[in-house]
């Protein structure tokens, strides 16, 4: 189905987020809630010490069949997938040919077929980039719901009791009160997690199940944002874009060792030259020194005030008690502890490059 | 003493030509959870519409603007050590600023409490 209508769509649990009291707000062509009555602030912290839930139906669910599948989707990501065991899943991101980044996903081997997640705002791109390939290529309309913070494991165990032996990145197939339910392992939040995938028909009745948990409360896109920001997570479209490559980005962890050396992905000569010879620019975590957040926008400048960078995402992280951003700086300047300067509201406010994440991350591995 | 409001939701006390400045409850709670507040120094001066300080949510980020033109003569700058007090009691301890009035005509083209409500409404 293509977007034809202007009106923002609606996921399966509009209903459901309305009557929790959700606050919504058209995103990425989708009304989706940004808080709940509890707010951002209680909402992330419910993430970090309990567990919240997320309507992440927005995003895009692909799934591809066909001969070799590894193989042709290494064509279009620098990551692996002829050695990705069935059951696992991998962060990996479509590179343009200049080297820079399309869009970031989730792909997961489901033994005769993968499973792609990709961004809500990038699904028709993706999908067509997709269709390049000699493969089936089918956008699955069902729910995506997320379960994230340390009491993950004991709620969804509560209704799928097997999922509790998932470690952090594989996922399988589950019966939830009887309906087939794809669970991954994994989130956005930097806590333990999972995301799980439900037919719509059963998504309120499922979601409803879980939500009877007394540990677990629904949470909005601001908490996901905030969550995120200080687990050092890119956003697609802040972070990284067309015109960040995976090395400027700190993604190299996701490109196996034979692609980083053999290439053969779109825009290898920028990213295979990078490697060798260092990226002009790098993204950083950039800790404010004051109160003040430095957001999206806000120019990095060094002691001298020359400008060096700008922030991409930047916001107050309420775990960490204090405002915290991620930027691109000129390599030069992105060592750890390095003292930089922030143009907020023509002041020069001081701040420190810190090595990301802000909150560490806490996944069962 | 009477109480003002702006379409800018702020509040004045006004007790002849000084008053107390904050922002509303409603503001507040639309805001969010408030996280930084930068206030200007007493002695600054200011006219109408100028900025006057800086409130800051989870959310967003908000400017502060002059409801009409004065003199800073207190700033509450414990609001800046403990933002989160905007939201706690945004039409009492949390007040922004004490000033004096320019000219209290100016008053005029403010709001009373009903109106306010249903400007709100």
């Amino acid at each position: 189905m293509s977007k034809i209508a202007s009106e923002p769509r609606k996921t399966p649990l509009f209903d459901l987020h309305v009557e929790l009291g959700g606050k919504m707000v058209d995103f990425a062509g989708w009304m989706m809630p940004v808080n709940y009555a509890a707010g951002v602030a209680a909402e992330h912290k419910q993430v970090r010490e309990k567990a919240a839930l997320f309507d992440v139906s927005h995003m895009g669910q692909v799934v591809l069949r066909g001969d070799d599948i590894a193989a042709k989707l290494e064509t279009l990501c620098p990551s692996s997938f002829g050695k990705l065991p069935v059951g696992k899943s991998r962060y990996t991101f479509f590179t343009n040919p200049a080297g820079g980044i399309m869009d970031d996903l989730i792909v997961t081997n489901a033994h005769d077929h993968f499973v792609l997640v990709v961004n809500a705002s990038m699904r028709e791109q993706d999908v067509a980039h997709l269709r390049t390939l000699d493969l089936e290529v089918i956008e699955v309309d069902r729910s995506l719901i997320a379960i994230q913070g340390p009491a993950s494991e004991a709620i969804v165990s509560s209704v799928a009791p097997a999922a509790a032996d998932l470690k952090f990145m594989e996922a399988g197939l589950f019966d939830l009160l009887g309906a087939e339910c794809r669970i991954a392992r994994l989130g956005y939040t930097g806590e333990d997690g999972y995301e799980i995938s439900l037919p719509n028909e059963r998504a309120v009745e499922i979601t409803r199940k879980f939500l009877e948990h007394p540990d677990l409360e629904p949470a909005g896109l601001g908490a996901r944002d905030s969550l995120r920001l200080e687990a050092g997570l890119c956003l697609y479209g802040n972070d990284i874009d067309n015109d960040t490559s995976p090395v400027e980005a700190n993604l190299v962890w996701a490109m196996q060792k034979a692609r980083r050396e053999n290439g053969g992905f779109p825009g290898a000569e920028r990213i295979l030259n990078e490697l060798a010879n260092g990226p002009q620019r790098r993204l950083v975590g950039i800790k404010p020194e004051g109160r003040a957040p430095a957001r999206r926008g806000v120019e990095v400048a060094d002691s001298d005030g020359n400008i060096i960078g700008s922030i991409t995402s930047g916001g107050f992280g309420p775990t960490y008690g204090g405002p915290v951003s991620m930027g691109y700086v000129a390599t030069e300047h992105a060592a750890e502890g390095t003292a930089v300067n922030l143009l907020i509201r023509g002041k020069s406010m001081p701040a420190t490059v810190i090595k990301l994440p802000f909150v560490a991350q806490n996944y069962k591995r | 003493m009477a109480t003002y409001y702006s379409e800018e939701h702020e509040w004045l006390l006004v007790d002849g030509d000084t008053a107390t400045l904050g922002i509303t409850k409603h503001a507040a709670e639309a805001l969010g959870e408030v996280v930084f507040v930068e206030l200007k120094e007493a002695g600054d001066t200011f006219d109408k519409d100028d900025e006057i300080g800086v409130v800051e949510s989870v959310k967003a980020a908000s400017e502060l603007y002059a409801p009409l033109a004065g003199e800073v003569l207190e700033a509450n700058t414990p609001l800046e050590d403990n933002p989160g007090s905007v939201n706690e009691d945004p039409e009492g301890n949390a007040w922004f600023y004490k000033i004096k009035l320019d000219d209290v005509a100016e008053l005029e083209a403010l709001m009373d409490e009903n109106a306010y409500k249903a400007f709100i409404a």
